[in-house]
């Protein structure tokens, strides 16, 4: 094991540098890109569930009855009163375009250029009907109902807060990836990932791998409206 | 990394995409029937967390390939979800006590 001799070796902010990154792997077979997009990703999961826990805190703490989500977010269609309606459809846009994306990806490994770019299209498209849906139930709570962060015509007045803490902050995820996605969509038509061309931001040459990395961040924000369909609104 | 990264990426049959695909499908809508059919208490309750780990677990799974990593980068993932387990432990028994210290103040009035 005593490959090193330990007194040669660099010191102080030199030496945490060259032992940190002395050729020592530990995610083999994955790239630092897709590494880091896990941490980054783990990060986050630690930032939603502040969120959902602190909701767990308010709602478990208040002495005034919660607001029932099922009538707050029921649409009305036809004369009769569909419960959760909007979010039901929006639930099913998302997983769509998370489907989408993971056929994307495939694609992409098999470098086949147009249905990846299709694909990552279609993904895109799913995540701007999701988020036109989202902005449609803001604005119905907020200038329809009167819904705001310190009130509400409902119930406990925390739920406006943690409506629009939580829904907000993932609808920013979303919007942040369908951004990325016609970004992507774009390279991947013009070929940059077969012709090695380099990108735009970074100057570096980037492959189909860069199609998965994406496809993690746009799964996770699936993931993440999994979580606060069931704890915000069915809960 | 460097010419032989190529062979190691292996893809998947379209198959077990449209699969999940459907199967998150059927999820939702069976959770979305939980309050659908106005169930309550703890049977709504368990139905919305089984249906909502089971979707987590195939998007997690095989959506972002979690099932193909090597344990590595698993390990890594999942751990840490152990202290998020905790916190919300910790955090509901806080709640209930601020909950209790609340109806009590408000009742007897300090």
């Amino acid at each position: 094991m005593s490959q090193f001799d330990i007194s040669k070796l660099p010191k102080g902010s030199k030496g945490f540098m060259y032992d940190w990154g002395s050729d020592q792997k530990a995610f083999k077979g994955i790239p630092w890109g897709k590494a880091m997009m896990w941490i980054f990703l783990l990060s986050d999961t630690f930032i939603f569930s502040c969120f959902l826990i602190s909701l767990m805190t308010a709602r478990a703490s208040t002495v005034v009855p919660w607001p029932y989500a099922s009538e707050v977010f029921g649409l009305t269609v036809f004369g009769t009163s569909v419960p959760l309606l909007l979010i039901a459809i929006m639930t099913f846009v998302l997983i769509t375009s998370s489907g989408t994306m993971a056929i994307a990806v495939k694609y992409g490994y098999e470098k086949n250029r147009k249905l990846c770019g299709w694909f990552l299209l279609a993904t895109a498209l799913g995540g701007l009907t999701f988020v036109g849906m989202q902005a449609f139930e803001w604005s119905k709570l907020i200038f329809h109902d009167g819904v705001r962060p310190w009130d509400n015509p409902f119930g406990a007045e925390q739920f406006g807060a943690f409506f629009f803490m939580v829904t907000g902050f993932h609808g920013t995820h979303v919007s942040i990836g369908v951004i990325f996605l016609f970004i992507f969509a774009r390279k991947v038509f013009r070929g940059d990932f077969d012709t090695g061309r380099r990108g735009y931001f970074t100057s570096m040459k980037s492959d189909y791998e860069a199609i998965e990395i994406l496809g993690l961040y746009w799964h996770f924000v699936d993931l993440v409206w999994v979580f606060i369909f069931a704890f915000f609104y069915l809960w | 990394m460097g010419v032989d990264k190529k062979q190691e990426v292996h893809t998947h049959k379209l198959g077990i995409y449209l699969w999940i695909w459907g199967l998150l499908f059927v999820f939702s809508f069976f959770s979305y029937m939980v309050d659908y059919l106005d169930f309550q208490g703890m049977l709504r309750w368990s139905l919305i967390v089984f249906f909502m780990l089971a979707k987590a677990g195939f998007i997690m799974a095989i959506f972002m390939h979690l099932y193909w990593e090597r344990w590595a980068i698993v390990n890594v993932l999942l751990w840490p979800m152990t202290a998020i387990g905790v916190f919300i432990a910790i955090m509901a028994a806080e709640s209930y006590y601020t909950f209790f210290s609340r109806m009590f103040y408000f009742v007897v009035g300090g």
